[in-house]
């Protein structure tokens, strides 16, 4: 049996550790909601976006472009949306393992763009290639990152050093549930969006059709990718919340079995030096 | 036919502004252009520019510089990658980015390089322009 001192030490150590974990939670969860307000904000301009792009898809389905019809390279880029830092739970494996899962996915045919230094090391580990390291956006998102990231990705898509461009990244259902998630960016696939656009709306474009495509679809992939960090961020934060505030109550149960194990043993050495007392005085009479 | 359509400006993080408005103008491929209520449908692509909001009550000024714009008879939505207000401008920053814009300009001549920078110098002018005005 561990002796009292030992129990004492041990019942400190998880206390300090139960106050570690309790204000990170108290940290993710103020984080939390602010990232969350900015994730609701970003949402007007993708909706407006998404509406726009398909309209345009469905007024150009005639139009052979490398953004519609792909380029004929067999490199996939995965942009892979993770965070800088650890303690979150399952968050950052999960959203590796929706990588290393999916059978689209081979790995020789793959460049990992890594948003996040957990992912990027996880994939690294298991042998990817990785193109060019993004995780400092991850932080604290700004569209203009969103744009520099789309603007490489568009160019290594014209040069044909990649064939098709993937995101992947935590969607923010609710606070407690994040779902990982896997979109195709580039070449957009039309059958992804049969929107309810009202196919009769007479559009006119001040260019022609093609070069609108050439502009809009940047845009697109730019709001897409600012939308996805925007929301990795409340999930992160969501996820850590969470993992914390199970090893907060995990340090609480802890602490309550040393506190009755702690009692027992105090009560044990009393009893044990009552009876060596009483013992003595009896040998003496 | 109506006097007025909705205006709607929706930057990546924020609503910019909303509201109804008899005139907007704004620089698209096509140069400045102005556009009332009743106008066709129409997408645009804009360029650096000024956005000069007419409401009612006075007119509003802004600094766009990339994004594009939907037009419908009773509509107008602008979809904003940069947008600013004139008391968001940075002026001495703008400033700065114009003269380097300008000596980027007088010391590169390949034609990539030509580009990026004559739009830094659009921006930058813009914004002192916007800036200076409020």
């Amino acid at each position: 049996m561990a002796s009292m001192t030992d129990l004492k030490k041990r019942k400190s150590s998880i206390e300090s550790t139960g106050q570690i974990t309790k204000a990170m939670k108290l940290v993710s969860t103020v984080k939390l909601q602010k990232a969350r307000q900015k994730a609701e904000d970003s949402k007007p301009y993708f909706d407006f976006m998404y509406d726009t792009t398909t309209s345009i898809l469905k007024l150009s389905e005639e139009i052979r472009h490398p953004f519609t019809c792909g380029n004929g390279c067999k490199k996939k880029a995965v942009v892979v949306i993770t965070s800088n830092r650890g303690l979150a739970g399952g968050y950052n494996s999960n959203i590796v393992r929706k990588v290393t899962e999916d059978p689209s996915l081979d790995k020789k045919d793959v460049v990992i763009y890594p948003v996040g230094r957990k992912g990027k090391e996880l994939l690294m580990h298991k042998g990817y290639e990785m193109g060019m390291d993004f995780s400092d956006s991850i932080s604290a998102p700004i569209y203009a990152d969103a744009y520099l990231i789309t603007k490489m990705l568009i160019n290594d898509y014209r040069e044909e050093k990649i064939g098709e461009i993937h995101l992947v990244y935590s969607r923010f259902v609710n606070t407690v549930t994040q779902e990982p998630r896997s979109l195709q960016l580039l070449p957009v696939d039309p059958k992804q969006h049969t929107g309810d656009v009202d196919a009769n709306t007479l559009m006119n474009y001040e260019m022609e059709e093609q070069e609108a495509l050439e502009e809009i679809v940047p845009k697109y992939i730019a709001s897409l990718i600012y939308g996805a960090l925007s929301e990795a961020l409340a999930s992160e934060n969501g996820a850590r919340m969470q993992a914390m505030d199970n090893a907060t109550s995990n340090a609480e149960e802890m602490i309550e079995d040393l506190e009755l194990e702690y009692n027992r043993v105090r009560q044990d050495s009393i009893t044990q030096e009552l009876t060596e007392i009483i013992a003595g005085a009896n040998a003496i009479s | 036919m109506a006097d007025t359509m909705h205006l709607s400006i929706i930057a990546p993080d924020r609503i910019f502004y909303e509201g109804d408005v008899t005139m907007v103008e704004f620089r698209s491929t096509d140069g400045y252009r102005g556009v009332y209520p009743g106008h066709v449908a129409e997408t645009c692509i804009l360029q650096p520019g000024k956005l000069v909001i007419h409401e009612k009550e006075g007119t509003k000024m802004a600094a766009l510089h990339s994004g594009f714009l939907e037009i419908s008879p009773s509509e107008v939505r602008v979809l904003a990658e940069i947008v600013e207000w004139p008391e968001e401008i940075d002026v001495e920053r703008a400033n700065k980015a114009k003269e380097h814009a300008q000596r980027q300009l007088a010391r590169y001549h390949s034609d990539m390089n030509l580009m990026r920078a004559e739009l830094a110098l659009q921006r930058a002018l813009v914004r002192i322009d916007i800036a200076g005005k409020k």
